[in-house]
């Protein structure tokens, strides 16, 4: 079985972001970048199965700028085994990643693909969706559990109400959730192996894929601040402002 | 203008964030229509029919369509949704799971997660875990659009008297199956609609402890919630989790107990009228956002909260 696992570029969980002074998007120069968390959780459940014996390749694409390479570094660092990276300046939306998605998998042809269910930047939440259904596969979303059949894939779903299983036909598109494993951090023997690992550059126009953006971002703001309000001494004080104050109990 | 909007339901009664979403789309303008997709699922398109300003009930029932499997249900909406100029969705598991799938079939952008409308086609969103609100310009001839369901009002749910009309079927795809669903079952409120939630994180020790926000949220008639730390942890099961990736909550008062506030739990409940938090790190993020703070031991204010409710 091969299994693909797309990872994106996106401004690190940890960095506090700050917007740009012409409202025109957040500030990404000298930010420190680093795969979006939801893709680690993908790439080490890919690197599972392949550890497991289920799978016997792990491919790690990923789309945009030149430096998205060290994304893709990462996860061969992790443990991937070869990379693609589709390089283009145009700030992708998820329908042009989607289709950029679809061209590889074409040429690839995984059994699996195993992906985040949302980047942290756009929190979209909508790759995979999009991704499953211009290939025409089963999707399972949100999942914290998988597990490889005959044939077909079982997944739980993280859903509101509570967990729902499901068994997709393979080939399938899954998107992962943070509880599905705990990724690793990758050892420094395997930083220094990953630089010597493939990782094939191929361009949009070579895939014949359109990425041309369909919405346009008038303006990037901050959201209403919060003030922090007092301190109460005791809980008798807290109930008395809650009931008198702010009566809202 | 003509709006489309795809109801959540479980067969049997319709999910409050679907009446949020029909307020978004009012906001939008033009005709209203919803769409119940579902198997034995009539009285839910009776009760969407009832509505205010609902113009026409859509009903697709089918036994393929009974457990809202996306590859189902995505075709059907996308065969509709010519007729439309925007299909909205909430912004649920159920509604993210299905628009992008129905996207795709229409070779349309989404718009996720919308907490307000400027124009016909234009929107606000957040992105960043909230910590920006993006104003996007949507130029597909389909609006898709998923809904922040806390960011608008409830439409009433009584008022309207639409016509129910069947529409075509588009087959089985064959390409999953349901299993089963473990869902979690409790007396008190759902997180995303109750007026009062009492969330517990990392501080609370374990899952035996929640019983003490227990007790307090049923004095409240609060729901019960959890940071990403307490349900990483195992304390509490996954739909506990308010944050970024969980629930979005707005109640008039949230109440964070040994909670410390990393962003990403911050938003998923920074828009609430007033927020609580009892931790007993001074120094925790969360205080910076609270309206009251209390600085003690969470093991000794949450039965001296109980108590003091009851007086």
């Amino acid at each position: 079985m091969k299994v693909l696992v797309p990872v994106k570029r996106v401004i690190d969980a940890n960095v506090k972001i700050r917007i740009k002074a012409d409202n025109a998007g957040v500030e990404t120069t000298n930010v420190k970048m680093s795969m979006n968390p939801f893709d680690e959780v993908a790439v080490e459940e890919a690197i599972r199965l392949r550890e497991a014996g289920t799978a016997q390749e792990v491919i790690a694409v990923s789309l945009g700028v030149a430096r998205c390479q060290e994304t893709i570094r990462t996860a061969l660092a992790m443990g991937a085994d070869r990379g693609i990276l589709v390089e283009t300046d145009v700030e992708l939306e998820p329908l042009a990643v989607a289709k950029l998605l679809q061209a590889v998998v074409e040429k690839e042809k995984p059994d699996l693909v195993i992906m985040g269910k949302q980047a942290i930047d756009g929190d979209c939440n909508q790759t995979g969706q999009m991704l499953a259904a211009l290939l025409g596969w089963a999707q399972g979303t949100f999942i914290s559990k998988l597990a490889i059949g005959q044939g077909t894939a079982e997944v739980t779903r993280e859903i509101d109400g509570g967990l729902e299983m499901l068994s997709l036909k393979m080939p399938a598109v899954v998107t992962v959730d943070l509880r599905l494993n705990e990724p690793r951090y990758a050892s420094l023997p395997n930083i220094m192996k990953a630089r010597k690992k493939p990782l094939e550059r191929l361009l949009p126009e070579e895939l014949g894929v359109d990425v041309a953006p369909r919405l346009v971002t008038l303006k990037v703001e901050e959201p209403p601040k919060r003030q922090a309000g007092v301190k109460v001494a005791n809980v008798a004080e807290l109930v008395d402002k809650l009931r008198n104050e702010a009566k809202v109990i | 203008m003509a709006v489309l909007v795809v109801a959540e339901h479980d067969n049997t009664e319709i999910k409050p964030a679907t009446l949020n979403t029909v307020t978004a789309a009012g906001q939008i303008g033009g005709e209203l229509a919803i769409l119940v997709v579902g198997h034995n699922c009539r009285p839910v398109a009776e009760a969407a029919a009832k509505i205010a300003g609902v113009g026409r009930v859509l009903l697709a029932d089918q036994p393929h369509l009974e457990h809202h499997l996306a590859e189902n249900v995505a075709p059907l909406v996308a065969s509709l949704a010519r007729d439309y100029s925007h299909v909205l969705a909430p912004a649920t598991t159920y509604g993210k799971n299905v628009m992008p799938r129905v996207a795709a079939d229409l070779d349309v952008a989404q718009i996720s997660d919308i907490s307000g409308i400027e124009s016909a086609d234009t929107f606000i969103r957040p992105i960043y875990a909230g910590n920006a609100l993006a104003v996007v310009q949507s130029r597909d001839s389909i609006k898709l659009i998923t809904v922040r369901g806390t960011a608008f009002d409830a439409a009433p749910a009584e008022g309207g008297s639409a016509a129910v009309e069947s529409v075509p079927d588009t087959g089985d795809q064959g390409l999953s199956r349901f299993v089963k669903q473990d869902l979690s079952v409790s007396e008190r409120p759902e997180l995303t609609t109750a007026h009062i939630v009492i969330s517990g994180g990392r501080g609370m020790g374990s899952g035996e402890n929640f019983a003490l926000l227990e007790t307090i949220a049923d004095k409240l008639g609060a729901a019960v919630g959890a940071s990403r730390a307490a349900v990483d942890a195992g304390f509490v099961p996954n739909d506990y989790q308010v944050g970024q990736t969980g629930k979005i909550v707005a109640p008039d008062l949230y109440i964070a107990v040994g909670i410390s506030g990393a962003i990403q739990h911050l938003a998923g409940m920074k828009d609430s009228k007033v927020i609580v938090a009892i931790n007993k790190d001074e120094e925790a993020p969360i205080f910076q956002i609270a309206d009251y703070g209390l600085a003690a031991d969470l093991f000794d204010v949450l039965p001296e909260l109980a108590k003091e409710l009851d007086k």
